[in-house]
């Protein structure tokens, strides 16, 4: 039943015991799946798990702030040069680097917020999305960045190693259970900010900004602030996605990157954080696998090869894939305006009322 | 020396002067109501007081200090809550979020307090549950128990009109601004209406500043009554003085009326 006896239910992580039943099940499923998959598909869940991170970061300043951003990718930069800088130059231990890198992210996210307060709309996407391709151009140029080389990952070493601590990770195995830990965190944080004081600032600012100013909230504050935690989460998954790669450059967070991040978000559903999740696993899925190996697909496969090969570029088949992604977003914005997770609460209210 | 003043205060956009050289005073725990035709420059004078428009002269003054020059959301901290005349609420937020929304200012949780609610004991769950339970009060005394947790773009007309007094009221304001709250209700909503500001100002010790159009309304609840047209002051007065005054009258109903 729905009836409440006490104010903390409102609050709670787990309404009801179903949702905390599905929620353990889901969970347990997440850490025995692995032990039957391949490699290739440990990597590709581990890249689904980065991208969740920075979905439901991205979200909470899209989908519940309402700034646009198209410049993530630079900060998921920032995660992943900090980290393994630190870690390499430095020396530092994995847990404060990945921590100090998000908080340089935030840092730089805070500074992109401050124009925010005053541009709207189109004039903060190009801002932003200018700050997306400035940090891509500064690594390039930089040597102690690695340049445009780019960068090797060190042995991902989670003790530390000055104590004689020395955990190291070598299996893709390994790292999807450190990247599962860091994800159901990050979610439960995510969750927890926009359930909360701030989370709250965050909605009444996108819906009425005049009207979240005479309640008393500070507009200046809570705006740089969501570009702050948003940026933060990006560095969180940045750092993680220097070691699911092992290798990467200044090219590697590209435009196209801060685009899918925001395609993500908004195929998810804005200002839901399952919404995120799973937006970022779809896109993630969609990108990465299923249309990268479409050509594999016996008759389809060959007759798409001949008519990209044909008609579009030679570059193949990955014509297809930012194809059927535009279609795939196409679609979603006029079937489902909300995104996946509005077709998610249609299939409840559909089931609640059925047969009626 | 009046709790709360508005000394001569002038705006003007362009060319027009919207509010010129108004000023009066307003004591503790009074009703006071402002009135005049469209366009007289009302709630002009509300967004001057809340900060969002800044004057081009004149002093706001509460308890001995001056607002004047303060962001709307400092102003908001010092005890002055509003309602618009167009509804500004939290569409895509529930009911409920939105008067929790209106305790804000009252609360501390931070970004870190909140992220790491984890459990029933956590700082940021128990100041949470506190003030869920004054915001139960406003739901019980605004009896919205049965929007609770609706959103408050799916509400009728009157009942947002509703929620928005209840978010000032979360505030827990010295002052309340109400900008013709009554505006789109019908008969029997205006009543309660009417009796809950009653209420307001009896039980929450709350001054109120009102703009209505509704007269029944003025003269049944009104303590004084400030008339104004084209940003300046006709009269202030008791209600009955003020609807009587002969350039109230030419101001809402024109040169012929009188004769």
């Amino acid at each position: 039943m729905d009836m409440k006896r006490d104010y903390y239910e409102d609050i709670e992580l787990f309404k009801s015991g179903t949702i905390l039943f599905w929620s353990i099940l889901f969970v347990a499923a997440l850490f025995v799946a692995p032990l039957f998959l391949s490699n290739y598909h440990l990597y590709l869940f581990n890249l689904v798990m980065v991208h969740v991170i920075v979905a439901v970061g991205l979200n909470i300043l899209v989908g519940s702030t309402g700034q646009i951003a198209l410049g993530h990718a630079g900060f998921f930069a920032i995660g992943a040069y900090g980290t393994v800088l630190l870690m390499t130059k430095l020396g530092l231990p994995f847990f404060p680097a990945i921590v100090i890198a998000a908080f340089i992210s935030a840092f730089f996210g805070f500074i992109l917020g401050l124009p925010a307060l005053r541009l709207e709309g189109p004039y903060l996407a190009i801002a932003t999305l200018a700050f997306g391709l400035a940090i891509m151009h500064i690594i390039g140029h930089t040597e102690l960045f690695g340049g445009r080389q780019g960068l090797t990952a060190p042995v991902l070493n989670i003790g530390i190693s000055q104590w004689g601590l020395n955990w190291v990770i070598k299996t893709e195995l390994g790292k999807y259970y450190l990247i599962l830990i860091f994800t159901i965190i990050m979610v439960l944080l995510a969750i927890n900010i926009l359930k909360t004081r701030a989370g709250r600032a965050f909605v009444a600012i996108r819906d009425s900004d005049i009207a979240a100013e005479v309640i008393g909230i500070n507009l200046t504050m809570y705006k740089t602030l969501a570009f702050a935690v948003s940026s933060f989460f990006a560095g969180i998954a940045g750092g993680l996605f220097a070691f699911v790669l092992g290798f990467f450059d200044p090219f590697t967070f590209n435009l196209i990157l801060s685009i899918i991040f925001l395609v993500m978000v908004v195929v998810g559903g804005l200002g839901s954080v399952m919404g995120s999740i799973a937006g970022a696993t779809l896109i993630t899925y969609l990108m990465y696998d299923l249309l990268k190996n479409v050509d594999e697909v016996p008759i389809v496969g060959n007759l798409l090869v001949a008519f990209s090969g044909k008609f579009l570029t030679t570059t193949g088949i990955d014509n297809f894939n930012l194809v059927a992604l535009g279609l795939v977003m196409i679609g979603i914005i006029i079937f489902e305006p909300l995104g996946m997770f509005g077709a998610w609460i249609r299939i409840k209210k559909y089931w609640k009322t059925w047969p009626f | 020396m009046a709790y709360f003043s508005v000394e001569n205060l002038s705006i003007s956009f362009g060319g027009l002067k919207a509010v010129n050289d108004i000023s009066f005073g307003v004591e503790q725990n009074e009703i006071f109501s402002i009135i005049g035709p469209n366009g007289s420059g009302k709630t002009t004078i509300f967004n001057l007081i809340s900060g969002i428009y800044r004057p081009d002269a004149g002093a706001v003054i509460l308890d001995g200090k001056n607002l004047v020059g303060k962001t709307p959301d400092r102003i908001a901290k010092t005890g002055i809550a509003r309602t618009f005349q167009n509804i500004e609420l939290f569409a895509n937020a529930t009911v409920m979020d939105n008067l929790m929304l209106g305790r804000h200012i009252n609360m501390k949780t931070g970004i870190f307090g909140g992220a790491f609610m984890f459990g029933k004991r956590s700082p940021a769950a128990r100041e949470e549950i506190h003030h869920r339970e004054k915001v139960e009060q406003i739901i019980d005394f605004l009896e919205l128990q049965s929007v609770r947790d609706q959103f408050v773009g799916s509400l009728a007309y009157g009942k947002r009109k509703l929620v928005e007094v209840g978010r000032a009221l979360a505030l827990e304001p010295k002052i309340m601004l109400l900008d013709e709250p009554s505006a789109g209700m019908n008969t029997e909503e205006k009543d309660d209406l009417t009796i809950w500001i009653k209420d307001i100002r009896e039980d929450y010790k709350v001054t109120i500043l009102l703009i209505e159009h509704d007269m029944n309304m003025i003269m049944g609840i009104s303590d004084r009554v400030f008339a104004m047209n084209q940003g300046q002051k006709i009269t202030m007065g008791a209600p009955q003085e003020v609807q009587r005054h002969p350039e109230v009258i030419k101001a809402y109903l024109g040169e012929e009326a009188i004769n």
